[in-house]
């Protein structure tokens, strides 16, 4: 490859930063003008000067964060010129309105992808794959261990213990924005067409869903008062992960305690969240896709921004692929 | 296989006993022969394993896996079998195993063609299943389900009762097809096999006002042995020791097993016994660690039966016979054996229920739980009848402990801080000594549920670590030593017996309230 191709971008405190163009992507701190992947809190925060990404992605940091989230916001739509450097989105396939970020100068490509995925997702368009220079991508599951199985399986899994224990409530733990949703239209897509119970933080960004003709079905509030919740029998609530430690759980009799995450793959970690039943669904890559990504880009170099870097380097090795860990700090798992 | 895998990984995560017995009435109904009855073997014990070591298992995994990123995933994982179940590369589409395939399979083969037979079904199984299999083969499988659980779940599926399922279940070999046949509407199996284990009776727990109701010359008492309750039976040249839930441990006690030179069935309570001497619990329960004890421990943990009842003698059922008549029959079978091994459990000659109590709190030995009462015209039927036997424990003993940490609890209590953890004053630290997650009504667990949240001073997870605040006092039922706990003692059965809201943790029990009884009782 052009040797300079990592020339386009380079590591600031605040996060990945590109000079030509003097503009960040993900920042973790505030700074005068980023580019935002995706709408999860570890990679879009609020206090930017100028903000630039998907027109869905402005939206959900809007309802985040307030109208005044940054000083002036600008939708990214088709290619624009930023300095000396032009940029296109591509999606990325993890959640509504998430994108990878192209950055081109002087005949050299990087992609950056933030979070992706390539497991088909009715929410958003599938990640688009784009050949380039260098590709920064996460490593959030990348251990050889984690083979996410097919989401419409673990949805399965769910209805048979609906099923198995009709009297029960089954609380689901599904991060807001994403997996909640995500969790409602497999549901839809397996034929559960009862009505599904949101907890109120999940409220507006299902809304949002809607509003983006993301169908997601007879949905209600989980605000009910003792006896109603424990009426609900056999029904399914979804609630953000944070609801499950506050007393708000208490409203419903022996309910059956779920969460949707990649993590639920490994038992202790099932075990250490009080799981009953873990649900493996994912919005990241798991490693046979993240290895498949990598072959089929076929980069010259790929740099690592946050997750098992170590264990992504040595494929790197085995592989004789160039590749470079960030660490950088402030991408948490928190969306997954 | 798949069906089984499942079920496996719903019980690890299940903390409901209701919940349990809803998954296995299901899959004893809706899994065929002959995998439920495979499954069935494997859920009570009853099923050879250990055909294939981890290590060879490593070794498979290590052809088809970078040794550095092995270690990287194990390291994250935490637990082998988990970490080669996941890792494990996946081979085209999966075909599911059935369970029979793999009992039989293995059954039949010769050691070299063990990891062939292995690697084979690892290709064609998912990953939950890989973890069953290798947790199966390994001998590594930990149900978290205790026999009784599993024989109540399958009773679900038909109108037997499960004592009677008790009794004809020991005597068929997996997949017990007459067994599930029965269930299933069709005749009652004979039995075939030896020495098999019948159904035990069981007392029901006895508290000093209903002794009013009850007339002193009507019964006779002795010891509640701390031990656990066993069956020996020895027919037709067969001998085999039995635990009350039917499961075979003759392998484990060869010294008992050996010396059951009679034509019958014996119930009562094993314990380690040093000449006159019976050894706390804790002592037992080494013994009940190893499933094939070695010279040294059986020498220095001697095992000997106290003998209750007897149910069988050379052919005939004595079992309609009242006690008394039985009791008579038992001192003469038990002339008959070994004393160094055998003896009969003392009976103890009371008149009134003052002195039965007076005996009750202050017994002989420190392994003595209490007194049981018997009706002396009772016969020896299974199950739980309430009236011909009770158990009268002797009072808890009790300390005050500070609540340290609160996990949310499960079920009907999902929401709640409803499990405990509780120290005592060591200097001026307080040592973790137990965990306690009952003993408290409704009302109180929505004040505890509160005190915990407004008292939390740290999070791991679902755990909360708590200003040292209240203090509660915990009842027990016994004291072991113990290496596994930081305070270097267990307790047997705590719960929370009264919660101390008065009581500042300052003026809660120091450790020594426990290392003295230890000491007192020679432990
Ligand atoms: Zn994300």
């Amino acid at each position: 490859m052009p040797a300079d191709a990592t020339r386009l971008l380079t590591l600031r405190p605040e996060g990945l930063y590109c000079p030509e163009g003097d503009f960040f992507i993900d920042p973790v701190r505030p700074v005068a003008r980023a580019l935002i992947t995706h709408g999860h809190s570890d990679h879009a925060r609020a206090g930017h000067g100028a903000v630039l990404a998907s027109a869905q992605t402005l939206d959900i940091m809007a309802i985040r964060y307030g109208e005044g989230f940054a000083g002036s916001r600008q939708a990214a739509e088709g290619p624009l010129t930023l300095g000396g450097v032009e940029v296109r989105f591509h999606p990325a396939g993890h959640v509504l309105g998430s994108c990878q970020v192209e950055v081109r100068a002087g005949g050299v490509k990087a992609v950056v992808s933030g979070d992706y995925s390539r497991v088909p997702n009715p929410a958003c368009a599938p990640f688009e794959p784009v050949r380039c220079d260098l590709f920064v991508t996460e490593a959030t599951f990348a251990l050889p261990v984690f083979h996410h199985p097919p989401p419409g399986d673990e949805i399965a899994r769910l209805l048979a213990s609906v099923a198995a224990f009709p009297e029960r409530a089954h609380l689901i733990g599904a991060y807001a924005l994403g997996k909640a949703q995500r969790v409602i239209m497999l549901l839809r897509a397996a034929g559960h067409d009862a009505p599904i119970y949101i907890h109120g933080a999940l409220e507006r960004l299902c809304d949002y869903h809607l509003a983006q003709g993301v169908p997601l079905g007879d949905l209600r509030p989980a605000t009910m008062d003792k006896a109603e919740a424990r009426a609900l029998r056999g029904a399914v609530v979804i609630a953000p992960p944070s609801a499950f430690a506050s007393p708000w759980v208490q409203r419903f009799a022996d309910p059956v305690i779920a969460f949707a995450s990649g993590w639920m793959q490994i038992r202790a970690r099932a075990r250490q969240r009080g799981v009953e039943l873990p649900l493996v669904i994912s919005d990241h890559v798991d490693w046979p896709d993240l290895t498949r990504t990598l072959r089929e880009l076929n980069p010259g170099e790929f740099w690592i921004t946050h997750g098992r870097d170590d264990a992504l380097m040595r494929w790197a090795e085995l592989e004789q692929r160039r590749a470079r860990p960030l660490h950088l700090l402030g991408y948490e798992d928190e969306a997954e | 296989m798949k069906a089984f895998a499942d079920l496996l990984e719903r019980l690890a995560f299940t903390p409901g006993r209701n919940a349990k017995l809803a998954l296995l009435e299901r899959f004893f109904r809706e899994v065929p022969d002959p995998d439920r009855g495979y499954a069935l073997a494997v859920l009570t014990g009853g099923l050879e394993t250990g055909q294939a070591k981890p290590a060879l298992l490593r070794a498979l995994v290590a052809e088809r896996v970078d040794a550095e990123l092995f270690a990287m995933s194990y390291d994250f994982v935490g637990d082998l079998a988990e970490t080669i179940a996941l890792i494990w590369p996946a081979r085209g589409p999966a075909r599911d195993v059935p369970l029979a395939e793999v009992v039989e399979g293995l059954a039949r083969a010769g050691k070299a063609e063990v990891p062939g037979l292995m690697a084979r079904w690892l290709d064609a199984l998912g990953p939950s299943e890989r973890l069953a299999l290798i947790k199966l083969v390994t001998g590594g499988l930990r149900v978290g389900i205790s026999a009784r659980l599993a024989l109540t779940g399958l009773a679900r599926i038909g109108t037997v009762p499960v004592e009677e399922i008790g009794e004809l279940w020991a005597g068929f070999t997996p997949p017990y097809r007459p067994l599930f046949g029965w269930l299933d509407g069709g005749p009652r199996p004979e039995v075939t096999a030896r020495a098999p284990f019948r159904p035990v009776m069981l007392s029901t727990p006895l508290t000093e006002p209903d002794l009013a109701g009850l007339d002193p010359a009507e019964f006779a008492a002795e010891w509640k042995w701390d031990g656990i309750r066993v069956q020996a039976v020895a027919e037709g040249g067969t001998a085999r020791l039995y635990t009350r839930t039917g499961e075979d441990i003759s392998a484990a006690f060869p010294e008992i097993t050996a010396g059951l030179r009679f034509e019958g069935a014996l119930d009562g309570e094993l314990l380690v016994r040093r000449g006159e001497e019976v050894a706390p619990f804790a002592d037992l329960q080494k013994r009940l660690g190893r499933k094939a004890p070695g010279k040294a421990m059986l020498a220095s943990h001697p095992a000997a039966l106290r003998l209750y009842d007897i149910l069988i003698w050379q052919g005939e059922d004595l079992r309609p016979l009242p006690w008394s008549d039985r009791r008579q029959r038992l001192e003469v079978a038990v002339a008959t054996l070994d004393p160094a091994r055998f003896d009969a459990s003392p009976r103890l000659p009371f008149s009134d229920w003052e002195e039965l109590a007076a005996l009750r709190a202050d017994p002989p030995a420190a392994v003595i739980e209490g007194v049981m009462l018997k009706r002396l015209d009772s016969a020896y039927v299974a199950g739980r009848p309430r009236g011909p036997w009770f158990k009268w424990k002797r009072e808890p003993m009790v300390v005050d402990a500070v609540i340290l940490y609160a996990q949310r609890g499960h079920g009907k209590r999902s929401g709640f801080y409803s499990d405990f953890t509780f120290g005592l004053w060591d200097g001026d630290r307080l040592v973790p000594v137990g965990k306690a997650y009952s003993g408290f009504t409704d009302e109180e667990l929505g004040k505890l549920d509160r005190f915990v949240r407004a008292n939390t001073i740290d999070r791991f997870g679902p755990v909360r670590s708590l200003k040292p605040a209240l203090v509660v006092e915990v009842a027990f039922e016994g004291l072991n030593r113990s290496t596994r706990h930081k305070s270097g003692v267990a307790m047997r059965f705590p719960r929370i017996s009264r919660i101390r809201w008065d009581k500042p943790a300052d003026e809660a029990d120091k450790l020594t309230a426990l290392t003295d009884i230890l000491d007192e009782a020679g432990a």
